[in-house]
């Protein structure tokens, strides 16, 4: 079976600064990461190969530099990773996004075999819309699977799958017919380690490199900015707080003195929180 | 949200920062504000109703109507939520009643949703960020091909009449304003608990529109098999809390994350915790509070030992009273809470369980 991994790189969130003056991402030297939802996605695929044999294919749409997510993939046991990169795909928002990867998901289908699930992760941390995976599902005319918790049941023969769903209040056990695009929930799996042979095979691998006409792509008026019915208007810092916290002062207190001070402060701040208190623990 | 831009003059975005097109002229027929109430199992989601309240401001702004879309597997169910959407400040309804959509499935709700769009054409369609909505709003707006903004925290009308979604982006630190100028409905989710509930107005009616599904079972490749109901004891009811008690990895172990939860216990309490403390397997991933968790409201919020990174703060900016606790004096946290405390959480904690605890003893008996 030949399982197509969609991820992205993304910048390591818990690094990002913002100028302070100019109110811009500053990008630089900030460490890059495979988009971590992403990594229960590419497992879940991995572990299915192990079972039922095939490959695993890692796609990604990004600047040259996204080569390094392709290549960490590789080390955790992808077999091929197909970059995705032109000028073109600039100023992508979700929408073309979907287009450029679905071209170029068709044409993974075309040179390498066809792919009866498609995986991405649930979203990503760096933009976190959730639109992209659905966006792909609906241009192929892929069958839906979000949140998917666990992979209940596959029959490669009659072409099937059933996964548990998290819904809103409970689980969703669906099945439904391949070709399917499914987005893994966080937390289902654990990343393997690659082994030693998988990053020695990583770093000698030749990452597949597509531009825009490579995929397949000839109405470029569906890419990039051209192709992206929303607007960014305008970027800003959140403001902070214009009142200033109320420190509770800590010196000479012994700890159950402090908790008291802490208390009656936050019933001075919220009074009918008392009643409300009171009125729980008398329910009690 | 307190976040106000710095300045008014529109700053140049990085990417998508196009220019102002006229509107084609066959999206100008689009009009009205449209909330889709998410209705699972006969519960409608409090998120629709969030929207409803922030939908009738948009609706007033633009001088036209709110209408809640209600899709149902039965008459019943379908009066029901349509009632719910009218007394939350909906003018009509458009509801689609067929068993198919008992469950959420894709296809069918998409299907739904497109249909009912292509026929009475909305300018601006709004749904709840939560898992439904975001499996839906997906494929209805690669469908129509017209633009979606997730994880709205803020929703305006601009001086041209279009809607203004303000969103985190970069991991939450940013926000940004994003707009579909040149496509009809302009879509936006937003997430539950960011938007605060309209005030309900019992007997309140609308008109209702009803709509053909035009599909059948068979039609339909997905099928639920069943659905296992959440049990009621494993539901964090974090969202919806009045009060939340949260740790961070000031928190040193996993095992003192227990003293957390006692002070939650004591002040009938939910609990969570900040990404960390899911990442490193303490607490599940549906008790993390933040930007990519729950975002909180409720009166009170104890954050012990969390940092305060950004993306923690636009999950809980919309407490009521933040306490936070922490033993670095320079901890971001220190710059949205409202009471600051530079202590051992790991000391303080127990003792204000033995506070609060002994402080609603007393007075109880009194009383």
């Amino acid at each position: 079976m030949h399982i197509v991994v969609c991820l992205k790189q993304v910048p390591d969130s818990a690094q990002i600064r913002v100028h302070p003056v100019t109110n811009t991402i500053m990008r630089q030297g900030v460490p890059t990461i495979i988009n971590p939802y992403d990594l229960f996605a590419l497992e879940e695929a991995l572990r299915l190969r192990d079972r039922m044999g095939g490959e695993v294919t890692v796609l990604t749409m990004g600047p040259p530099m996204a080569e390094d997510a392709l290549r960490k993939a590789l080390t955790f046991g992808a077999d091929r990773a197909v970059l995705l990169t032109d000028r073109s795909f600039a100023g992508s928002d979700t929408l073309a996004t979907s287009y450029a990867l679905s071209m170029a998901l068709a044409k993974i289908g075309e040179v390498f075999g066809p792919t009866p699930i498609i995986f991405t992760g649930k979203q990503t941390i760096d933009g976190d819309t959730a639109q992209v995976g659905p966006g792909i599902a609906k241009r192929l005319g892929l069958n839906q699977l979000t949140y998917v918790a666990r992979i209940c049941d596959l029959d490669a023969q009659a072409g099937t799958i059933s996964v548990e769903r998290r819904a809103e209040g409970g689980v969703q056990v669906l099945e439904t017919r391949m070709p399917v695009l499914i987005t893994m929930l966080e937390g289902t799996n654990e990343m393997r380690r690659g082994t030693l042979d998988d990053a020695y095979r990583a770093a000698r691998s030749q990452i597949v490199k597509w531009s825009a006409a490579d995929a397949g792509i000839t109405e470029l008026a569906k890419c990039g900015l051209k192709g992206s019915p929303t607007i960014v208007k305008k970027v800003f810092a959140p403001q902070a707080r214009a009142e200033k916290v109320q420190q509770i002062p800590t010196s000479d207190l012994s700890t159950d003195a402090l908790a008291a001070s802490v208390m009656a402060a936050i019933f001075q701040k919220q009074p009918a929180l008392e009643g409300d208190l009171l009125r729980f623990a008398a329910g009690q | 949200m307190s976040d106000v831009p710095k300045a008014d003059a529109p700053k140049p975005a990085a990417g998508r920062a196009g220019t102002k097109r006229e509107l084609p002229e066959h999206f100008k027929a689009y009009r009205h504000v449209w909330v889709v109430i998410e209705c699972e199992h006969g519960i409608v989601h409090p998120v629709s109703l969030e929207l409803l309240g922030e939908g009738r401001k948009l609706a007033d702004k633009r001088g036209v109507e709110l209408a809640g879309v209600v899709l149902a597997g039965d008459p019943l169910t379908a009066a029901q939520v349509a009632a719910a959407a009218f007394e939350h400040g909906a003018d009509l309804a458009y509801v689609v009643t067929d068993p198919i959509l008992a469950h959420y499935r894709n296809e069918s709700y998409t299907r739904a949703m497109t249909d009912l769009v292509n026929t009475y054409k909305p300018e601006i369609l709004l749904l709840g960020a939560t898992n439904l909505g975001r499996d839906l709003a997906g494929s209805v707006a690669t469908t129509l091909l017209t633009g979606l903004t997730a994880d709205c925290t803020e929703l305006a009308i601009d001086d041209e009449g279009s809607l203004a979604a303000t969103r985190p982006t970069f991991g939450g630190s940013l926000l940004c304003t994003i707009m579909t100028l040149n496509y009809r409905p302009q879509m936006a989710t937003v997430r539950p608990r960011v938007m605060s509930l309209p005030e309900r107005t019992p007997g309140r009616w609308g008109r209702i529109v009803e709509h053909p599904l035009n599909l059948t079972e068979a039609d339909i490749i997905t099928k639920v098999l069943r659905f296992v109901a959440d049990r009621e004891s494993d539901k964090a009811q974090l969202a919806y809390a009045d009060i939340v008690v949260a740790g961070g990895l000031g928190l040193r172990s996993a095992e003192n994350f227990q003293l957390v939860r006692s002070l939650a216990e004591v002040l009938g309490a939910e609990y969570g915790g900040s990404r960390p403390l899911v990442q490193k397997g303490w607490i599940s991933a549906d008790r993390q509070i933040g930007q990519t968790g729950k975002t909180i409201r409720p009166k009170l919020y104890i954050a012990a030992g969390i940092s305060g990174a950004i993306q923690h703060r636009v999950g809980v900016e919309g407490a009521d009273t933040i306490v936070a606790i922490n033993t670095d004096p320079k901890a971001p946290i220190f710059e949205f809470a409202h009471l600051g405390v530079v202590a051992d959480a790991i000391e303080l904690l127990p003792a204000l369980t033995r506070a609060f605890r002994a402080h609603l003893s007393v007075n109880r008996l009194a009383g």
